[in-house]
């Protein structure tokens, strides 16, 4: 009698390919906003259509257009992101993806997609979260509560000021916040792109929002992916409330801590010492 | 290298010097083809400008989506601080070309010939061209927009389609935007962005319908681009949408050829976070108060441009949304015209209904498949003699557009279209045929389109 050979390597096959299916979590398929539910399936062809030409076919940042953009697009292989609510080397919430998506980053290449439906969007970030396996075997960080703002004083702007000399914010950003400081040049993000500090003249919000909660919150949770370290463990919340009025005066934008500045800096200017390395902040 | 040079260059030195000896001003009528011979605005410019892919901001080019509108009406600007041009390599350059070679065949009914009362169905096919848009836009600094579009038609004649600054985000509000020049109304269906290129379905009796019997110095076009300011604003996702336009009476002939007076725009539009389509449904109204002399001074008989006096009024209101189910978008389109007695020539004030449904399918941003049909019907002749059909019109085009490559340096479609349109005793607006009236007046002439074009810009 002749065995089957073919039949029983076939369905040996099936099987292996049935064991490896069950072994494999299903993919992350669903993203959850408010109460909308994205979908990867309907995600798929927005992204071919508004995210593939720099993000790429495998999402990995090599898009057609990636050589002629920088900084360099996202790779969501990583996948490590740089705008979070949740705690330095976890993943972002939907929430956060989703806000990126809205907000856009600026002085970057990627816009602001405001215009398309909030349901598009939260089908994008389903999408998204399948370029990478870690969305399925780990999941977000707790998103960083921020708490309540304290009064805006000059004497916070100016404790403020004593953060930025002490914690070396300068080294990278600048004296002045221009984004020139001394090690401004040879800073580069975790694939070896070279990266600049952010410059507070440059734009009018900021790369991860434009409030103050927003730059609260990226002190705390820092730049995942950049030289931009989070500073949870070294500030508490009142000093980085200080720390977000002080960097408020260096933008160029008639905020209420550039006007509690300059009234000050005209009266008491020549108290201060320089920032930098001879500097003591005030 | 030099004789290589000077061919390449000849179209645009033809292009300079008539326009250098073009006249000004004039009241010189225009055929319809002469409106309709340039289509759209589809700006790789941008695409390079921005590196992104035409479907970032165009559903099917050259139709905006949701972005790409928002995109416009903030002045083709992303809005990430890096608008204005002193980011841009100091090479780039903000200019697009659009043509479309072309074979199309005509066929047209009951077309008067010589001998009268002979008529015959004529038919022209053929390797054709459409005109060529050049298409410079883009900010001259932050929030300080440009548009200007020199036009070169196929027989060489020239022209200027869109010439215009705009000071965006006023008072740091995007409610609060300028443009003077000459532009595009803010139509909601535009008709300069729009997939159809055939002679037939090529425009909208919408928006271009005049009816037998108006006077020689009445020219309108809804869909022709008009001089002006235009005071616009929209939400900061572009979801409300508002404009008010103060223009000359001139349908955007320049040098001031019709007099004193002025026409008016408004448009408004609400769209919704509804659906999961591929943009979010809109709906708007429009309307259009439009005026035109009735007489001029004249010297030896012959007018004399800008002395139009005498002015009566025409009207425009509609109402059109944007649906999505999916791929699939729906456009309907409602609107009523009148003209006052004096502009139709006659007796009574000419009043007509137009209703119109536009199908799109954008099966992926590389191929599209669309159907259109448009009713335009006489409600009120201007002469209570005419027929009440006379004039009616039934148009329906079918298409398909397929972008063989879609990225962010150039676009092209091959473009294939079928269109018909049936008129009730009066010449098709296509411009096919003799463009002269059926000697029966009840008499359903049909103009036919056949298109298979190569629709590229870079």
């Amino acid at each position: 009698m002749r065995p089957h050979t073919g039949w029983v390597s076939f369905r040996s096959a099936c099987g292996v390919v049935l064991l490896l299916a069950r072994a494999t979590p299903a993919p992350a398929q669903e993203a959850h906003v408010g109460n909308r539910t994205g979908h990867a399936k309907a995600g798929k062809p927005l992204y071919q259509r508004y995210c593939v030409g720099c993000h790429g076919q495998d999402g990995d940042g090599n898009g057609e257009n990636a050589a002629w953009i920088d900084p360099k697009p996202r790779d969501f292989t990583t996948p490590v992101f740089k705008c979070r609510s949740t705690p330095t080397g976890t993943l972002p919430t939907d929430a956060d993806l989703f806000n990126a998506v809205t907000r856009g980053f600026v002085t970057t290449n990627m816009p602001p997609w405001r215009p398309l439906t909030e349901q598009n969007r939260v089908d994008l970030v389903a999408f998204i979260k399948t370029f990478s396996k870690r969305w399925q075997t780990a999941k977000p960080g707790a998103p960083l509560t921020v708490p309540p703002e304290p009064v805006l004083t000059i004497q916070g702007i100016l404790h403020g000021r004593e953060l930025y000399q002490r914690m070396e914010c300068w080294k990278c950003h600048g004296p002045a916040g221009h984004g020139d400081g001394p090690s401004a040049h040879d800073l580069t993000d975790n694939k070896d792109n070279p990266i600049r500090p952010y410059d507070f003249r440059s734009g009018t919000r900021f790369m991860c929002g434009e409030t103050n909660q927003d730059l609260y919150r990226i002190f705390m949770t820092g730049l995942d992916g950049s030289p931009m370290p989070s500073f949870a463990d070294q500030l508490k919340p009142a000093d980085g409330w200080d720390l977000v009025h002080f960097l408020r005066t260096l933008q160029p934008l008639q905020t209420r801590e550039a006007a509690i500045w300059r009234e000050w800096v005209a009266t008491h200017g020549s108290e201060l010492k320089p920032i930098g390395p001879e500097g003591g902040g005030r | 290298m030099v004789k290589r040079f000077l061919k390449s260059a000849a179209p645009l030195a033809m292009m300079l010097c008539a326009a250098m000896t073009a006249p000004s001003g004039g009241t010189a009528a225009r055929t319809y083809n002469e409106a309709y011979v340039h289509y759209s605005t589809l700006i790789p410019a941008f695409a390079r400008k921005y590196n992104l892919p035409c479907s970032a901001c165009h559903t099917a080019w050259p139709e905006l989506n949701a972005f790409g509108q928002a995109f416009k009406d903030r002045g083709y600007q992303l809005g990430n601080d890096r608008d204005s041009p002193i980011w841009q390599a100091p090479a780039y350059w903000p200019i697009s070309m659009r043509t479309t070679p072309q074979i199309h065949a005509e066929n047209t009914t009951h077309q008067p010939i010589d001998p009268a009362p002979s008529e015959k169905t004529i038919t022209q096919t053929g390797v054709d061209l459409s005109g060529v848009d050049f298409l410079l836009l883009g900010t001259l600094y932050k929030n300080i927009t440009f548009g200007l579009v020199p036009t070169l038609d196929a027989d060489g004649t020239t022209g200027l389609e869109a010439a215009f600054v705009r000071f965006d985000n006023l008072g740091s509000s995007p409610w609060a935007n300028i443009k003077v020049g000459k532009f595009e109304l803010d139509n909601l269906l535009s008709e300069k962005r729009f997939t159809w290129l055939s002679n037939n379905g090529g425009f909208l009796y919408a928006y271009h319908y005049q009816p037998a019997g108006s006077v020689d110095n009445y020219v309108f076009g809804l869909g022709d681009n008009q001089i002006g300011a235009e005071f616009a604003g929209h939400s900061i996702n572009s979801y409300t949408r508002y404009s008010v336009a103060v223009l000359t009476p001139d349908d955007g002939e320049p040098g001031l050829p019709s007099g004193n007076s002025v026409d008016a725009m408004v448009s408004l539009s609400q769209a919704f976070q509804m659906g999961g389509g591929l943009g979010p449904p809109r709906i708007g109204v429009f309307g259009y108060l439009g005026h035109r002399p009735t007489t001029f001074d004249s010297v030896g008989g012959a007018p004399i441009p800008g002395t139009g006096s005498a002015f009566k009024s025409f009207t425009r209101v509609g109402a059109t949304a944007q649906v999505w189910f999916g791929n699939l978008e729906l456009i309907p389109l409602v609107s009523h015209a009148s003209d006052d007695a004096a502009l139709g020539g006659s007796t009574q004030k000419p009043e007509w209904n137009t209703t119109l449904l536009e199908a799109h399918y954008v099966a992926t941003p590389r191929l599209l498949v669309q159907g259109r049909y448009e009713l335009l019907r006489m409600s009120k002749q201007a002469d209570p003699a005419t027929p009440k059909t006379f004039g009616d019109v039934d148009a329906l085009a079918l298409g398909v557009r397929a972008y063989p490559f879609m990225f962010s340096r150039a676009g092209m479609a091959i473009h294939a279209e079928f269109a018909m349109t049936g008129t009730t005793g009066m010449a098709p607006l296509s411009g096919d045929g003799s463009g002269v009236d059926a000697y029966d007046p009840a008499t359903k002439i049909w103009s036919r389109s056949l298109f298979l074009g190569f629709d590229f810009a870079f």
